[in-house]
């Protein structure tokens, strides 16, 4: 499948992207805690003291990164961060409040009238809180905003934590789905005209099932679900032109996607599988982000440098520089395992370009850490 | 940083539903695994549970995806044995269904349309009360000798930020019917989840999120009326410094010459850049070392008992798994 290995992958030029100002939209996506906030945040941070117009959208930031970026109080809009020093660019940052964008969304969509209809709905605030692609489906909703504004040259956008990377580009449709009303309709009202072509496709077990799920999920919930679809109907229309629009956004040669990885097998997997997603559906990938490597900073071979701690400790008086070379096989080990894991990936996917990022030996939650953390992308 | 071995304690001992959760990344399968492996040990029989579809312990012990059934996992000395079963919340609400209503042929059509996921994104409760419904199912059943079925069981359970919702049977009924089957099965799911045989393990790793993560999930736990069981602190690093040196590696003053003249002492002849790297390393080590301590204090402060797993820098398979189990033993698991 993979074509034979042609040495080393190309090197991701990250301050060529950044000063690209065709480049538009930057999607930093990869499966959870492998460190896609921070990166979206240091890249940010770096295209706006090199000049560009940027705002980032996190999903879920740490705390103290989020009051770093000045992002304390919980705000569903864009605020300036105020950056040290004379830089030509400017910063803003937000963090999304997906209750929020979905109430606005909706009051956009809806009538006044039928707004406070479906706000107030039970239904509504379960799917509005707790399904599991809103936060997606929401995040997507804001990448359109945002760049509707036209505010920004640059929008960096973080994608939410969930289990697999895959799921930024599947939940819309799954959202969609729910809401389109037909499954609804059908189990609210089977002997209804709709229900009957069901019925006749499975047999009178239809029936049965609506009894049974009205038995376990109550009527209560079923009408409530259903009055929400009703309500949600005319203005379904608009809401799906509005994710196809964004779709487009991220097709279009503006948008850049950044998978990014840590070096463990299940965040490399994810961000395999990302690779050829984005390939299939024609989006633009810009490369493959590797945090938190441990690259071998003295060049000594692990057995020699445990042959002498072996030696040093037989003597006893050098405890210290033992422990120094002990830890430096560890680290031997370590990045041996990164450059395994990391072999895998490049064997399949060698035309990625790609930029690994040392790992800081403390957790990175102010301006500085992710000035460092930008140099250490752009491999300087 | 090493645990006594009354890390276990006889409360744990004697819990029969032990529920591992952990922020994402911080090696929860890895913990659930480790942890039923050593539960078998002294000829036990083990139920290994996973609720996400991720079909995580397939791959941790390198076998073909489990499918939603009991199935042999792996032999543990002394005789005991470690079974695996996968949980799906749309198969489990088909049998369920099925055991009061003859679907038939429908219910896979429903099935292939989407309709099941459908009720069960209707009502978000209704999946966690089904998957705990199983699992309740699996810590009660007993043979023919009213002996249960499996002495332990443990459940890969979802992250820290979603496992107090999970485990809120309770909470989720609310949304659901006021009567019928569910309902009634329910009440012992609550009563088990409540008991002294069950509580809730948090996998952490000495890192700034998973630490406030596991402390999160404490308190929501305990507000939940859920029992905290104990922190699984994995991927533990060893260190290298002897304790009074790291403070000054930390703040960068390791002395260059002195790494030299001991290098020399051992018979290495360094070139100034290696002399240079290995220092920086040191210095990177002991900030690390730092860090982690903080975060050890931190944990502590939940008071629980901690149980530390090393990390495995070639990564984790079955023997591995073993092996941290052979760990948690040493550490009193029992």
């Amino acid at each position: 499948m993979s074509s034979p290995r042609a040495g080393r992958p190309p090197m991701l030029d990250v301050d060529g992207l950044l000063d690209d100002r065709g480049t538009r939209v930057l999607v930093c996506c990869g499966s959870g805690g492998v460190g896609k906030t921070t990166t979206a945040a240091a890249l940010a941070l770096r295209a706006a003291e090199r000049g560009r117009r940027v705002v980032v959208l996190t999903i879920d930031p740490a705390r103290r990164l989020a009051q770093s970026l000045g992002l304390r109080q919980l705000g569903n809009h864009p605020r300036r961060v105020q950056l040290d020093g004379d830089f030509p660019g400017e910063l803003s940052a937000m963090m999304l409040d997906m209750r929020r964008t979905f109430d606005e969304m909706v009051m956009t969509h809806a009538g006044r009238e039928r707004a406070e209809q479906i706000l107030a709905n039970p239904f509504y605030q379960t799917i509005s809180t707790s399904f599991s692609g809103t936060q997606e489906y929401m995040a997507m909703e804001k990448l359109g905003q945002l760049a509707a504004t036209g505010d920004w040259d640059l929008i960096v956008v973080d994608t939410p934590p969930s289990r697999s990377a895959l799921d930024f580009l599947d939940a819309p449709q799954r959202l969609s789905s729910v809401l389109d009303g037909r499954i609804i309709r059908m189990l609210s009202a089977p002997a209804r005209a709709g229900g009957r072509g069901i019925a006749r496709l499975v047999g009178a077990g239809f029936g049965l099932f609506a009894k049974a799920v009205s038995t376990v999920v109550g009527g209560q919930l079923l009408a409530d679900a259903s009055a929400f679809v009703q309500a949600f109907d005319s203005m379904f229309g608009g809401f799906r032109e509005r994710a196809k629009a964004t779709y487009r956004l991220l097709r279009s040669p503006g948008t850049a996607f950044l998978v990014v990885a840590a070096p463990e097998p299940d965040a490399l997997r994810e961000a395999a599988y990302f690779v050829e997603r984005l390939a299939a559906e024609g989006m633009p990938l810009a490369g493959l982000v590797l945090n938190r490597t441990h690259p071998v900073l003295a060049d000594l071979p692990a057995p020699s440098a445990l042959a002498a701690a072996d030696e040093l400790d037989r003597s006893g008086d050098d405890p210290v520089v033992a422990a120094v070379l002990r830890l430096h096989a560890d680290r031997v080990a370590v990045a041996e395992r990164e450059k395994r894991l990391l072999g895998r990936f490049v064997d399949a996917h060698s035309e990625v370009p790609l930029i690994g990022v040392p790992a800081l030996p403390t957790d990175v939650h102010d301006m500085e850490g992710l000035r460092e953390i930008g140099h250490r992308l752009a491999g300087t | 940083m090493t645990t006594p071995p009354s890390g276990w304690t006889d409360e744990l001992a004697r819990v029969r539903l032990h529920v591992v959760t952990g922020k994402g990344g911080t090696g929860k399968t890895t913990g659930a695994a480790a942890l039923a492996v050593a539960l078998a040990h002294g000829g036990r029989r083990v139920l290994l549970v996973e609720v996400e579809g991720r079909q995580g312990l397939a791959q941790l012990f390198g076998r073909s995806p489990l499918p939603y059934a009991e199935e042999h996992l792996t032999r543990v000395p002394g005789g005991g044995e470690v079974r695996a079963l996968a949980v799906d919340a749309e198969a489990a609400l088909l049998e369920y269904l099925s055991m009061f209503y003859n679907l038939g042929f429908a219910g896979r059509t429903l099935r292939k349309m989407g309709a099941i996921e459908f009720a069960t994104t209707l009502a978000p409760g209704l999946r966690d009360v089904l998957l705990t419904g199983k699992v309740k199912e699996c810590v009660t059943r007993t043979d023919s000798r009213g002996r249960h079925a499996y002495d332990a069981v443990v459940l890969d359970a979802p992250p820290t930020g979603r496992v107090a919702k999970f485990l809120d049977v309770t909470r989720a009924m609310a949304d659901l019917a006021k009567v019928g089957p569910i309902r009634d099965q329910s009440e012992g799911v609550v009563r088990l989840l409540h008991s002294g045989e069950t509580a809730v393990h948090l996998v952490a790793l000495l890192e700034e999120l998973p630490v406030q993560e596991t402390l999160e999930a404490v308190d929501e736990l305990d507000a939940a009326d859920l029992r905290p069981g104990a922190v699984l602190v994995n991927r533990v690093r060893p260190v290298r410094l002897p304790a009074g040196e790291v403070d000054t590696a930390a703040r960068g003053a390791v002395d260059a010459e002195h790494v030299v003249s001991g290098l020399r002492n051992a018979g290495l002849d360094p070139a100034p850049a290696v002399v240079t790297g290995l220092v920086d390393q040191t210095v990177e080590h002991a900030l690390r070392v730092r860090s982690e301590r903080a975060a050890m204090t931190q944990l502590a402060a939940a008071g629980l008992p901690v149980l530390e797993l090393p990390d495995r820098p070639d990564g984790i398979d079955a023997g591995v798994v073993h092996e941290l189990a052979e760990l948690l033993i040493e550490q009193g698991v029992r």
